[in-house]
């Protein structure tokens, strides 16, 4: 059986996960380990008049206690800002690592206790007495504006007023309209929720004057970056990040966050290792939130249906701290998004960030193109409905033409590829498009109502080419970095730094050397996630690890390639631009001569037979890839559902999903991908809120109120794939990671809507809780009654 | 303070450990087996199921000092990576998991479930598994896993 681009390889990583042989941060100890704990603020706004932590500071097995006066290191950064409409920069407030003077949300970490065992720690911290004046809390999105000052001298509360696109065009083309379709929108506040909660083991070397962080990553060199050149100020080469089996990330992990820094700038106080890890309250209180916008949308028509013009204003809740790529999300991975897969001749959006007293929100699975593909796909299905087209045919009405690409869209983003109608042909094939009336009948003589929804959604993965970032306000590269080892024997290592939580790139990575390199699978090895290991990489997240960081692999393989063509010339006494390399064998065009890869691995380390005057001996690569675009992996879910009037409930009955991803490495792997995805989305749809009250408690906190999905929660999924391979990268890939968790919102609360549309109902939030739903049967009956 | 022994995997634990210590700590801290994890605090997303005389139980509902006199098993008792148990072998073959961190509470719960219900449906399955929580698979996978451990075991 084949292992290499395109085969099912079952997962080389997952016998350790399976005996309980995984290494996730909280497994590792070390010798005079202490622990930290967080006395964190239960207050979501209030000046700090004083702390005290003397009698702490004596309890029983307590080493230290810090407070923000003593911290004498720079906070968490913002990776990205925007410029504002009127050319000012966005508004960057500091985010010391302990509060200093004051707190700006619940879970705001106040002091640290480190104690020679966890519950010693925990029991001093409740001997930590701070004494607060309390400000007004700033919770609604909506008011935010006019609401008590958060951060010194930051006006209306507004982080920055961003815009994109041609108003004056997008404006006509609104008032030259046949038909303006308007809607509001809101996408709900969520909560990561990795399964392994966020951990730090930090140790100072004293010898070297140098830390190792043990770390819950996704971005270990990233985190190194920010600790040592932007907080700590001292050389990157003093501090080693490890990030070893982490448990999920979803974006929560990619950020540096205060704990691991206090941490880490504590463990040279104290001089012995420090481990903290957070429990899931602190989780919900502290990993940055995603989503929360409100989005007011306007659709102009002509009168054939076809669009015109797209005009969104967005507010963004943003939280009490600017975190690290927080800007980006509702901007440019969310304004650059908005004009979908649809021809659109016109778009302007306005977003404004706003500060209020909740946990820091920044990118969640998916961040800014779950939200751009909500507020549109839900628009679509409203036009639709006005105009009285099938849902599936308006929008292949206004898909951009297979014959149009590449594609310039009005909000900077180019396309390289796509063809959207096969992939939603497919999808309705799928679920049986055609018979679904059939279907609500016989549903509704069972006394339920039967809905169908579609979604179609494009993404932008592959993050980012970095002159184009670097354009739009990211102080980051988006290149990714690789490297290969051929050993003397063969057998080979590859260093990324992408980062693996559950993606499986041991298995998918390697399967990018079978293919190249005609060596078995199990003959490569993938080293990532230690800042000391492999070459500075930027992580993983925005579904890049693939599309930048398995390019770069295969880059690094293309220079293994034509050194060894040169070792197999020689050793073959021919010329290297005769060499021919194919399924790990070495030939000369026109003879019989071949050596096997190996014969040129040995070769090159013993190199007694080797043009020695003319190459170096070795043979090891590194590649840095920045790509020339981001992909575009596109397609089309439908949902069809079933609700119980006399409960609310809604019942997903059914699911495809038809998705564009280029070339798949491993289906099988993809296909997982885009399961995850969809129950996040369903998630998002159906259960997950992060509800604060008006004081700015949140009230979700535990997974007593927090409504995850869990397995009776969900249907199994259909899963099929469209393939247009990406033009601009070697592999044709795109990235699959994010799109279930994009697509799939929108299909579900347009289903809703289906389902309910016989009622007069046209307008459902997320979550579609059942009192929601119920509660809209009712209030559509007693309009009916009036 | 106090000594307490368990039987873990068919081997005697003795700790001296506080008289408020979990079980889940007890494995993790004191018996080293850091296979079994903590997912939340309230019991409700089953990372750290072990068997407590063949039945599942969360680890961090109970005291260590419960479990004397028990025979637990934690996911190292139950195969090897030369010996995978069925249920381990099924959940590789199906791409059962992502990240791993659910996955020793999952594969506790399923080997329960099905042992307890040979010929579980996929609805059984589902409902049997309500108690563990995973964020990466969307549980289609897992679902599928169980059905074909099922079947290993002998349903």
């Amino acid at each position: 059986m084949s292992e290499g681009i395109g085969a099912s390889v079952q997962r080389k990583e997952d016998k350790k996960f399976l005996t309980g042989k995984g290494r996730y941060t909280d497994d590792i100890n070390r010798a005079g380990q202490v622990y930290a704990h967080f006395v964190r603020s239960d207050i979501a706004h209030a000046n700090i008049k004083s702390i005290n932590t003397k009698v702490a500071a004596e309890a029983s097995g307590v080493v230290a206690v810090y407070t923000g006066e003593d911290i004498d290191v720079g906070g968490p950064i913002c990776g990205w800002v925007v410029p504002n409409r009127d050319g000012s920069a966005t508004h960057e407030p500091p985010h010391p690592l302990l509060a200093k003077g004051k707190v700006r949300f619940v879970g705001d970490a106040v002091a640290v206790v480190i104690a020679e065992s966890l519950q010693e720690a925990k029991s001093a911290s409740e001997l930590v007495e701070v004494d607060y004046d309390e400000l007004p809390a700033v919770v609604n999105l909506e008011t935010a504006s006019s609401g008590a000052e958060i951060h010194e001298g930051m006006a209306e509360n507004r982080y920055f007023d961003w815009e994109l696109g041609d108003e004056e065009a997008t404006d006509n083309a609104l008032n030259s309209a046949s038909r303006v379709v308007k809607l509001t929108v809101r996408n709900n506040r969520l909560v990561p929720n990795p399964m392994e909660p966020r951990s730090a083991l930090a140790e100072y070397d004293e010898l070297n004057d140098s830390y190792t962080l043990y770390t819950t990553s996704q971005s270990p060199h990233l985190t190194r970056l920010v600790l040592a050149a932007f907080m700590f100020q001292i050389p990157e080469s003093k501090i080693r990040v490890v990030a070893p089996d982490v448990g999920g990330g979803f974006g929560a992990k990619i950020y540096v966050y205060v704990e691991e820094a206090v941490c880490t700038w504590a463990s040279k106080k104290i001089k012995r290792p420090i481990k903290w890890t957070a429990d899931r309250t602190q989780a919900f209180l502290t990993d940055a939130h995603g989503r929360d916008h409100i989005n007011n949308i306007q659709l102009a028509l002509d009168s054939n249906n076809k669009i015109t013009g797209l005009r969104v204003d967005t507010l963004a809740n943003l939280g009490g701290y600017l975190s690290a790529f927080a800007v980006a999300v509702p901007t440019y991975l969310h304004g650059t998004l908005l004009s979908g897969l649809y021809d659109i001749p016109a778009i302007y959006t306005n977003v404004k960030g706003y500060a209020t007293t909740t946990t820091p929100v920044d990118a969640y699975r998916g961040a800014g193109r779950p939200e751009a593909t909500y507020l549109l796909e839900r628009v679509m299905d409203q036009a639709a409905r006005e105009v009285g087209m099938d849902q599936a045919e308006f929008r292949r009405l206004n898909f951009i033409p297979k014959d149009a690409f590449p594609y310039q869209t009005a909000v900077a983003l180019q396309y390289d590829i796509g063809d959207y109608e096969p992939a939603l042909d497919k999808a309705m094939e799928m679920i049986d498009y055609k018979n679904f009336e059939n279907r609500r009948s016989e549903a509704s003589k069972r006394g339920k109502y039967r809905g169908i929804g579609v979604s179609s959604y494009i993404e932008a993965c592959g993050i980012a080419p970095s002159a184009v970032a670097g354009a739009l306000g990211g102080r980051v590269g988006g290149w990714e970095s690789a490297s290969v080892r051929v050993d003397p024997t063969g057998t080979i290592t590859v260093t990324t730094g992408a980062h693996s939580h559950g993606q499986g790139h041991a298995t998918t990575f390697a399967q990018i050397v079978t293919e190249r390199l005609g060596v078995p699978n199990s003959s490569v090895e993938l080293v990532h996630g230690d800042s000391d290991r492999s070459p500075f990489g930027m992580g993983t997240y925005g579904s890049r690890s693939l599309a930048v960081g398995g390019v770069a692999i295969s880059k690094a393989i293309d220079k293994i390639v034509e050194k060894s063509k040169k070792i197999a010339a020689h050793l073959m006494e021919a010329s290297a631009d005769d060499v021919e390399f194919k399924d790990g064998k070495f030939t000369v065009a026109g003879t019989d001569k071949e050596t096997a890869f190996g014969d040129v691995a040995l070769a090159a380390y013993v190199p007694h037979n080797y043009p020695l005057e003319t190459l170096e001996p070795g043979l090891e690569e590194t590649a840095f890839y920045d790509p020339m675009n981001f992909t575009y992996p596109a397609g089309t879910h439908i949902a069809e559902v079933e609700v119980d009037p006399a409960t609310g409930v809604v019942e997903i009955v059914d699911w495809a999903a038809c998705d564009d991803f280029g070339n798949l490495i491993n289906p099988m792997i993809v296909e997982g991908q885009v399961h995850g995805g969809i129950a996040q989305g369903i998630g998002q749809a159906l259960l997950e809120n992060a509800h604060y009250d008006e004081n700015g408690q949140l009230l979700t906190a535990s997974y007593m109120d927090y409504c995850m999905p869990r397995a009776d929660d969900l249907p199994s999924f259909k899963v099929g794939y469209t393939n247009t391979p990406c033009t601009h990268n070697d592999l044709g890939v795109k990235g699959c990671g994010e799109a279930g968790a994009i697509a799939s919102p929108p299909a579900l609360i347009n289903a809703i809507i289906n389902a309910l549309s016989p009622l007069g109902v046209t307008d459902m939030s997320m979550p579609a809780t059942p009192q929601k739903v119920w509660k809209a049967i009712q209030d559509s009956q007693s309009v009916a009654a009036e | 303070m106090g000594e307490i022994s368990l039987n873990i995997n068919g081997k005697v634990e003795k700790h001296d450990v506080g008289d408020n210590t979990l079980l889940v700590d007890f494995i993790r801290e004191n018996a080293g087996l850091t296979g079994t994890h903590v997912g939340c605090d309230t019991s409700q997303c089953g990372a750290c199921v072990v068997h407590i005389d063949g039945v599942s139980v969360k680890a961090c509902t109970m005291l260590a000092a419960q479990a004397q006199g028990s025979e637990i098993t934690t996911i190292e008792g139950i195969g090897t990576s030369d010996a995978l148990h069925p249920m381990q072998e099924a959940f590789k073959e199906n791409h059962g998991l992502q990240c791993g961190f659910c996955t020793p509470g999952m594969v506790m719960s399923a080997i329960e479930l099905v042992s307890k219900n040979k010929n579980a449906s996929e609805k059984d399955i589902r409902d049997g598994l309500e108690g563990n929580i995973c964020r990466c698979t969307g549980y289609h996978n897992i679902v599928k896993s169980v059905k074909a451990g099922a079947e290993k075991m002998g349903g």
